[in-house]
């Protein structure tokens, strides 16, 4: 029996009072995640638990209990409260998927400072593009990726420590402080700065068509989300041993690989290893997972490695599958059901949205291909795209839209109301999808409503990727479009002309997406790269981006008569 | 024993995807699964084996498995050479 039971009753019955009451929390009370995430657990008897199973490259493992976490995530708030950094201080976490990671996010938490995980393959550029916005104070890094830092420290005036959690003994440089947590005094008790439900936690940087990346703001309240849907969307089980695969730079990694699973007191496993079926399946039968929550990009990367390796683990231990990240296709999840004996489920939810919103249940017909239903606690509809009215009737093709209100909704885009705001129509949280939902209730999802590009799972802008080609000495001018791809769902494809001096080269090609990578991140770096005279304009010289997608993805140009040289 | 292709396919990698204070790079330190070159950043480095040595690896080939050292890199480049 699932933790959810019957969808259609709680649906019906479900409000986010009951799980601030299953949580103990009384409205206009203290309410601080990382202690819900590490003190609450031990003072529930749990200390000795295990918490965190970590596995890195060549096979290290580290274990960790409740009372470790809670000591270690103290260690952590204690040495950046020694430093100086105060509430509402931001402190960017620049790691690879080590234990330093996820503890330092709760660290960070229980002094009331707000975490700004950022993914650590982002280039010099990408980084500071994030650290300026949101003012960062500190960043707790690895020596590996410290040069990406020093590289933009100097246009970084509020960044005052570069801490580097293994540091190996060399001279530090300009604002680094070295940190080890294996070396320092565990700290059994600290005091936790007393946030509150609208106390700012998280900042999770998002991509958008046009602009700079957009910091998103949540807040601790958003516990009563990640809680409520960990345990009915995910099915997340006190006997359970949770696997999610997803990196905390995104804010799936920080919702269900930090805040889901520990609130709920659960023994979680992390993997810092890059991927490779055998790995992922030796993991799995090594700890004996029996929640997995990964992505379609994963998924459709170990179809691709085939059955036959399958057959070499025992993956038995298995019990309940999710994906998340992008639409996970029918096939993946037939043929989950076939080689594992159970589909992977399909959920939704955005990094503005905090936690899941549209999403399959344990126990409910899954359709493969669709979305689900929404959670319960929440209303999710699809607009007229010209109105902004929900359609009444089924079938039809419109904008995702969420009624405002759950604890999780993102509270504001760092220093960007003004975009935030237009998140927002006629009553509405606009999710920039579109879809369809069908006679029984179900969503179906159809694409975005925009230009962004959904590669891997992660959220690309055009735009960045072309301000960054333009920066190379040999471009002119660039259009960025996606592109099919059978296990990313979508790449980056540029489009550039050069400048004079410069001709097409597959030695050009290759630099420039050399350029991209480094610069701003491999997810954003172009896949193909298509050298070509001119870019189709309207007479008024804007770039018909569509046209080239149109082409790309085997679809319908559409109106040409703006075409500049139709 | 020093092989030339190894050598200027680890010195590529080491240029292209470590940093300065990373751990040494050898002819068998797992590059995929030890995190050291993602599946995207495969991506480019496919072309520059195949710009380099004016081969074209079918997607089908180009594995994380195929490409997880420089020893497998070179045995995958001196398949589609010798054919």
């Amino acid at each position: 029996m699932s933790n959810i039971g019957n969808y259609e009753e709680r649906y019906k019955t479900f409000t986010w009072g009951q799980a601030a009451e299953e949580l103990e929390y009384r409205p206009g009370g203290v309410l601080n995640i990382g202690w819900y995430c590490s003190d609450r657990i031990c003072e529930q008897g749990k200390g000795d638990k295990t918490a965190l199973i970590w596995e890195g490259m060549s096979g290290v493992e580290k274990r960790y209990t409740y009372h470790d976490i809670r000591r270690a995530s103290n260690t952590i708030g204690a040495f950046l409260r020694g430093l100086g950094i105060n509430p509402g201080d931001r402190v960017c976490l620049f790691m690879d998927k080590v234990p330093e990671l996820y503890l330092g996010v709760l660290g960070i938490l229980k002094i009331g400072a707000i975490g700004q995980p950022l993914f650590s393959a982002f280039g010099d550029e990408s980084l500071f593009v994030r650290l300026d916005n949101a003012q960062t104070r500190a960043i707790i890094t690895q020596k590996k990726h410290a040069p990406k830092v020093r590289k933009i420290l100097d246009k970084l005036p509020h960044l005052q420590y570069i801490i580097i959690v293994d540091h190996d003994g060399k001279p530090l440089k300009d604002r680094e402080v070295a940190f080890s947590l294996e070396k320092s005094e565990p700290v059994e008790k600290i005091d936790i700065h007393p946030t509150e439900a609208e106390s700012p936690s998280l900042l999770h940087y998002t991509s958008g068509t046009t602009g700079l990346p957009k910091g998103v703001k949540h807040v601790h309240y958003s516990l009563l989300a990640q809680y409520q849907t960990a345990r009915w969307a995910l099915d997340v089980r006190d006997e359970d041993i949770y696997w999610c695969t997803a990196d905390p730079g995104w804010v799936t990694g920080t919702s269900y690989g930090i805040i889901g699973p520990w609130c709920l007191g659960v023994t979680q496993c992390v993997l810092d290893a890059g991927f490779s079926a055998e790995a992922w399946y030796r993991f799995i039968e090594k700890n004996r997972v029996t929640n997995w929550y990964s992505a379609p990009t994963a998924i459709r990367s170990l179809m691709k490695a085939g059955d036959e390796v399958i057959k070499k683990y025992d993956l038995s231990s298995l019990r309940a599958l999710s994906s998340v990240g992008e639409p996970l296709n029918s096939e993946a999840v037939i043929w989950s059901e076939r080689v594992f004996g159970k589909p992977f489920l399909d959920t939704y939810f955005q990094t503005e949205t905090g936690s899941i919103m549209i999403t399959n249940y344990q126990g409910m017909k899954v359709k493969p291909g669709s979305m689900g239903k929404p959670f319960p606690g929440t209303t999710a509809v699809i607009l007229d795209q010209k109105t902004f009215e929900p359609y009444t009737e089924t079938g039809k093709i419109g904008l995702i839209a969420l009624k405002p209100g759950w604890p999780s909704m993102m509270r504001t885009y760092w220093n960007n109301e003004e975009t935030y705001q237009k998140k927002f129509r006629n009553g509405w949280y606009l999710t920039g999808d579109r879809a369809s939902i069908d006679k029984e209730g179900y969503f179906w999802f159809v694409g975005r409503d925009d230009d962004i590009i959904n590669t891997g799972g992660h959220l690309v802008s055009p735009f960045e990727v072309e301000s960054a080609l333009i920066e190379h000495p040999a471009v002119a001018e660039s259009a960025v479009v996606s592109k099919p791809d059978p296990i990313n769902m979508e790449v980056v494809k540029a489009f550039v002309t050069l400048k004079s001096g410069f001709a097409p080269s597959a030695d050009l090609d290759l630099e420039i997406m050399n350029f991209i990578r480094k610069k701003l991140s491999p997810l954003a770096m172009p896949q193909e790269i298509e050298f070509t005279d001119a870019l189709p304009k309207t007479r008024s010289g804007k770039i018909m981006r569509r046209i080239l997608k149109a082409k790309e993805w085997g679809e319908e140009i559409g109106d040409t008569s703006t075409l500049e040289n139709d | 024993m020093a092989d030339e292709l190894k050598d200027i396919v680890l010195k590529y990698v080491i240029a292209e995807y470590c940093e300065d204070d990373s751990d040494p790079v050898t002819y068998d330190t797992p590059l995929i699964s030890g995190g050291i070159v993602d599946s995207f950043s495969m991506v480019s480095l496919k072309r520059f084996l195949e710009n380099k040595y004016k081969i074209s690896i079918p997607d089908d080939q180009a594995t994380p498995e195929a490409f997880d050292s420089v020893d497998k890199i070179a045995l995958l480049v001196r398949k589609f050479t010798q054919a």
